[in-house]
């Protein structure tokens, strides 16, 4: 399911031309500069942090995100920048050719099981309103190591140090869950934000299945989810750093034992939660001295029990209902587990025109009453060109099952329209939620320059809560599909019916019968009845 | 095309089929018997061959080895039923959590019409258990599901031992596209239809249960497994399901390739399987295979869980472990491997199963007649009922225009309309009665039962069935109440006009229902047409009351029953067959309301009151 997030795109017609001029001056002055210069006569314009958490999930999967953060003090759109060092050229060259605003693009092969693994780390950027948001999924789209090789080659380690080392495809995809991303948005370089950077963040999350790759053991080192160790930080990295998650669910902190032990220790609110991380810093010499290399391992003191794991105050579940191939419901059940605060959701859905929706049979029920959105925002599909777009603003009741249901009519397509594999469906893209979920514990506003990584993609405004972005599962729907052999029959056996029973029933109906007297016949007739007048015989 | 507006012509086809007409009409009827007969040899039936390319070579290298496990499982799975007495539901969730699927359950509950006497349930609740493997490749958009039913009688533990055994081997492979869905279910069919139905969130029969908390995507196939021993002889397979729907062709195709493969015995009926098709004996024993085949798909219950996954276009078919006396045994790796090949297969798969055939008919496993080869058979059976027609219609015209016509020379005047002499509205009376009875026979013995109990000494059961022939025998009285109403003038027109509506009104049905089952068509269409086709007021009326009576839907059931026994080796006494008769009776109403089968409305608002007319045609007076 690789959903690309297209960031508003805006033409800025009047900067174009002053661009061009500036080009050639820039260019000069860098090439007088040189790259020695940097470092000493300035601070580094552009840095690089990198970070990968490991955390062991509920389910007894565990989880690894890498985050490589590229930041550049660079007005990108307004200069005519031409020389890059660390930010790759070929997003900056699309970011200064397009005058793009915000970048997201992600590919994920997999499903993110929230209700198992808990709500995600990385999510789709905040909230924006979508008449200037360019949004489309392509749901039927499979990711493999072609589109890892090209995003690896935007590191600018490439994968030769670092953390990217680990980054090995037969093992990146051995995986339940793999998705991959580059966000690229503009940020504040200042506390006033006279003027702006360029960030750059390279993603990339991972979900190890403990039945298949640890042969049915849970405990698990970097070798074994890899099949690499690290040996040094990547030497442009100004961070380079490991966490792990070792908070424990229970009471007793005994459960998880990290190796080699960690020198410090980070705790912080993550997603409503108080989390306590084990932090391995690469750049410190102690960590790879001994044996050069670095094998995180995690044992399990105790093996985790087949307990129900504990379960997101918001999870969503989306499915077709019906059966034949003329109408059928879409229904998605949005979950609110917290047992006494409700929370509105914004549920945001696109469904393509061939599924034509019955907007009248639109109903949200919670706990057996109609549930009224505060807000609801409809464009109906046009056949060919645009998608349903449905956005909605729903108040979930604490502790509840909300259905959103909504009929729709499978449309029979133009026959040059079916795709290669008619039969195999066609695809409904995810719903996305969007939601600030209350958070167990409060939260205080951090310093996102200095917390890590994955801390700090969606700041925290308000301590009590979090925010949080979820998809659905995309839906495959079958359409009724005509078998493609038949037409040449058809057409026999139409042509066939038409002309030879239509036609003469047709004229039985119309005609008016009438006997006819026997004529006086042709010229051989007239010629033998004169004969037999002659004969005095009775004419024919 | 001058043939229908030269009179001339006209007349001379309308003089064939008037004078030819019995000779013609013996012909066809013989001609579809023939036929139908001659499906099971060779230029009629053809090698099945697999069409879907993604499941075209078996080259899958099997590797479940989990024998002692499956037993393993099965023998703990016995001992906890045995414990609690109904599934352990506990113990399953916390099996199939401890192999790595995501597990849930769903309650349910329904209360049937009323007792059934046959699987001693009235009032049912259950839970299902099914555990979903979710696939790494995919986003559950699609799946596959493993079914094992289980009832009251503890049987099929070892199905249970080798679902769980499997999915423990399936979790650990990494090439899934496909989630593939373990179900348990309860009070068997019954459990399966509270979870299809709650799958795609309908409510077809009524039955009440707790929505599904989980769900991967849309089916794309079924295999349900009933084992009952550790070793079995041969594998059965069953195809038929509800209303007579068969599963895609190639999914059979499938099973039998992974049967050769592995080298196991299968069954299809519970006949083996002829290799010998040059000879006489092959087609023979085709023959009495198809006959079964058409006896069970005619009864439109479903043969097996999977019967109900084809009302949800779910390509689904049964596997049943047989433990005959035979000399060599296979162990559960042998099934456990086909079956572990058969999901790989279908895990290949792009599409929904669609290449191949959906409408045809099986002498062996190896070989099918496809519905362009079989429908004839039925084509000229139906002849019959419109030559008969058409001879009718011609005689209300001569009968109408006097002798005129055959003069010659009148033709034309043939066009004036001849119902002005039958006088439609004679045939009012009876048709009404007739459809009144058909849906007095549908509603009353489910509805009046209660009363019935009150009123005799009978149990629900019993009351329904018996209500059932009772309606069914009142049919019988009609024509002694019917007869005032008809108007008294010309006679003969009066019966020949009602048989021609009933010659048609019989020939749109069984068509109808030879397109959709054809084996249901048929074998209606083979009994009743003669009967049909010779009924008259006239003529030694005691042997055609006799005939149409032996020729009734009810007494076809009947006759199908002993057929049934018969072909299977294991012939009924006369009392045994009224004993089945009437279990049958029961089963058939039963199935329409848990299931939604449609034999029971159909023989009693369609094909009873349309026998009534002819029954009304004989005692015309």
């Amino acid at each position: 399911m690789p959903a690309v997030h297209g960031g508003e795109r805006r033409w800025e017609a009047e900067a174009a031309p002053g661009m061009a001029a500036a080009r050639p001056l820039a260019l000069l002055v860098l090439l007088v500069l040189g790259p020695g210069g940097w470092g000493f006569a300035d601070p580094p314009r552009d840095s690089l942090r990198e970070e990968l958490v490991i955390t062991p999930l509920p389910s007894g999967d565990v989880a690894a995100t890498f985050q490589f953060r590229t930041r550049w003090d660079s007005e990108l759109q307004r200069e005519g920048v031409s020389h890059y060092r660390l930010f790759p050229k070929a997003l900056g060259q699309l970011i200064s050719k397009y005058s793009l605003r915000e970048l997201h693009l992600s590919f994920t092969q997999g499903f993110w099981r929230t209700r198992y693994w808990g709500p995600p780390f990385l999510q789709a950027p905040s909230d924006t309103d979508h008449y200037f948001l360019r949004y489309a999924v392509l749901p039927r789209e499979v990711v493999c190591t072609e589109n890892l090789t090209p995003w690896k080659k935007l590191l600018p380690c490439s994968s030769k140090a670092g953390l990217s080392v680990l980054l090995k495809a037969d093992r990146l995809f051995h995986t339940s869950y793999h998705s991959q991303a580059v966000h690229i948005r503009p940020v504040c370089r200042n506390a006033h934000c006279t003027s702006i950077s360029w960030e750059l963040r390279q993603t990339l999350s991972v979900v190890f299945d403990a039945f298949i790759t640890g042969q049915g053991k849970k405990d698990w080192s970097l070798f074994r989810m890899f099949s690499r160790t690290l040996t040094e930080p990547c030497p442009l990295a100004s961070e380079s750093r490991v966490y792990v998650d070792i908070t424990s669910y229970n009471q007793d902190n005994e459960t998880l034992e990290v190796n080699p032990l960690p020198t410090t220790t980070y705790q912080d609110v993550i997603l409503g939660t108080r989390k306590t991380y084990a932090v391995y810093d690469l750049h410190d010499t102690a960590i790879i001295n001994n044996s050069r290399n670095l094998n995180l391992q995690l044992k399990w003191k105790k093996p985790p029990e087949n307990e129900a794991p504990p379960v997101p105050f918001l999870h969503a579940q989306r499915y077709v209902s019906g059966y034949g191939l003329q109408k059928g419901e879409l229904s998605t059940l949005l979950y609110n587990t917290h047992p006494y605060r409700a929370f509105p959701v914004l549920l945001l859905d696109t469904v393509p025109w061939y599924l034509r929706l019955y907007v009248h049979t639109l109903t949200i029920t919670s706990k057996g009453k109609e549930n009224k959105p505060s807000y609801i925002h409809y464009q109906p599909a046009q056949d060919r060109l645009q998608p349903h777009l449905l956005e909605m603003l729903i108040q979930l009741p604490a502790n509840s099952v909300t259905k959103v249901s909504i009929q729709f009519e499978r449309a029979l397509l133009k026959w040059t329209e079916y795709t290669p594999d008619p039969n195999h469906g066609f695809y409904v893209s995810p719903s996305v939620l969007s939601a600030l979920v209350p958070s167990m514990v409060a939260a205080k506003p951090v310093d996102w320059e200095e917390s890590p990584l994955f801390n700090s993609l969606f700041p925290v405004s308000d301590g009590s809560n979090y925010f949080v972005r979820l998809y659905t599962e995309p839906l495959l729907v079958n359409l009724p599909t005509p078998d493609f052999s038949m037409p040449y029959n058809v057409i026999c056996l139409t042509c066939t019916v038409v002309a030879v029973c239509y036609g003469s029933f047709y004229n039985l109906l119309t005609r008016t019968f009438r006997i006819e007297e026997p004529s006086t016949g042709g010229l051989a007739k007239r010629l033998a009845n004169l004969i037999r007048r002659a004969r005095g015989v009775p004419p024919l | 095309m001058g043939l229908l507006s030269d009179p001339v012509r006209r007349r001379a086809l309308a003089r064939l089929v008037l004078r030819l007409n019995a000779p013609l009409c013996v012909l066809s009827y013989v001609a579809g018997i023939t036929w139908f007969l001659a499906l099971a040899f060779p230029p009629l039936t053809q090698r099945t061959y697999m069409s879907e390319n993604a499941m075209g070579s078996t080259m899958v290298e099997e590797q479940f080895v989990g024998g002692d496990r499956a037993r393993g499982f099965a023998r703990d799975f016995a001992a906890h039923r045995r414990k609690s007495g109904a599934l352990p539901v506990a113990w399953l969730e916390r099996t199939m959590q401890s192999v790595g699927l995501e597990v849930y359950t769903q309650s349910f509950s329904r209360q049937l019409p009323f007792p059934d006497e046959t699987h001693e349930r009235y009032m049912v609740s259950g839970t299902n258990v099914y555990g979903i493997l979710r696939a790494p490749r995919a986003a559950s958009t699609e799946s596959l599901v493993l079914t094992v039913p289980c009832s009251s009688d503890s049987t099929n533990n070892q199905a249970v031992g080798l679902l769980l055994a499997l999915a423990a081997h399936f979790r650990g492979q990494i090439y899934w596209a496909k989630d593939i869905i373990f179900l348990v279910t309860e009070h068997d069919l019954l459990g399966t239809e509270a979870w299809l139905e709650a799958y795609h969130d309908v409510n077809v029969t009524g039955i009440q249960s707790s929505p599904l908390q989980g769900r991967a995507g849309a089916i794309q196939a079924a295999v349900a497994l009933e084992l009952s021993s550790d070793v079995v002889t041969s594998l059965d397979v069953a195809v038929e399901g509800l209303n007579g729907q068969l599963p895609n062709l190639d999914l059979l195709n499938l099973f039998q390739t992974f049967c050769q493969k592995g080298g196991l015995l299968c069954t299809l009926q519970g006949k083996l399987q002829s290799q010998d098709w040059t000879s006489l004996d092959g087609p023979l024993q085709g023959l009495q295979t198809l006959l079964l085949m058409v006896l069970r798909q005619a009864s439109g219950r479903p043969h097996g869980p999977h019967g109900l996954f084809l009302r949800y276009r779910v390509e689904a078919l049964t596997l049943r472990g047989i433990n005959s006396f035979r000399q060599y045994k296979y162990d559960l790796v042998a099934v456990g491997k086909t079956l572990e090949g058969m999901f790989r297969k279908l895990n290949h798969l792009l599409e929904r199963l669609h290449q191949s055939f959906f409408l045809y008919l099986l002498p062996a496993l190896s070989r099918f007649v496809s519905i362009g080869l079989y429908m004839p058979a039925a084509g000229f059976l139906l002849l019959v009922l419109g030559l008969k027609a058409l001879e009718l219609w011609m005689q209300l015209h001569e009968a109408g225009v006097g002798l005129e016509e055959t003069g010659g020379g009148s033709g034309p005047s043939a066009l004036h309309p001849p119902a002005q002499g039958v006088g439609l509205t004679s045939l009012v009376a009876p048709l009404l009665i007739s459809q009144a009875m058909g849906v007095a026979l549908y509603i009353l013995p489910v509805l009046g039962q209660h009363v019935a109990t009150q009123h005799f000494p009978v149990a629900e059961a019993e009351a329904v069935v018996l209500t059932l022939l009772a309606i069914y025998a009142a049919g019988l009285a009609l024509p002694h109440s019917t007869h005032w109403v008809v108007s008294p003038q010309a006679p003969d027109r009066g019966w020949m006009a009602l048989k021609l509506v009933a010659l048609i009104y019989l020939a749109l049905q069984l068509g109808c229902i030879a397109l959709t089952n054809f084996s249901l068509g048929f074998l209606l269409a083979a009994t009743m047409v003669p009967t049909a086709a010779v009924t008259k007021p006239h003529g030694p009326r005691p042997l055609y009351a006799a005939l149409l009576v032996l020729t009734s839907p009810a007494a076809t059931l009947l006759g199908s029953l002993f057929l049934w026994r018969e072909l299977q080796e294991a012939p009924l006494s006369l009392a045994e067959g009224w004993q089945l008769f009437l279990t049958a009776l029961a089963q058939g109403v039963l199935e329409h309301y848990t299931y939604g089968a449609l034999l029971f409305p159909l023989l009693a608002l369609g094909l009873y009151p349309c026998w009534l007319l002819f029954w009304n045609v004989l005692f015309w007076k």
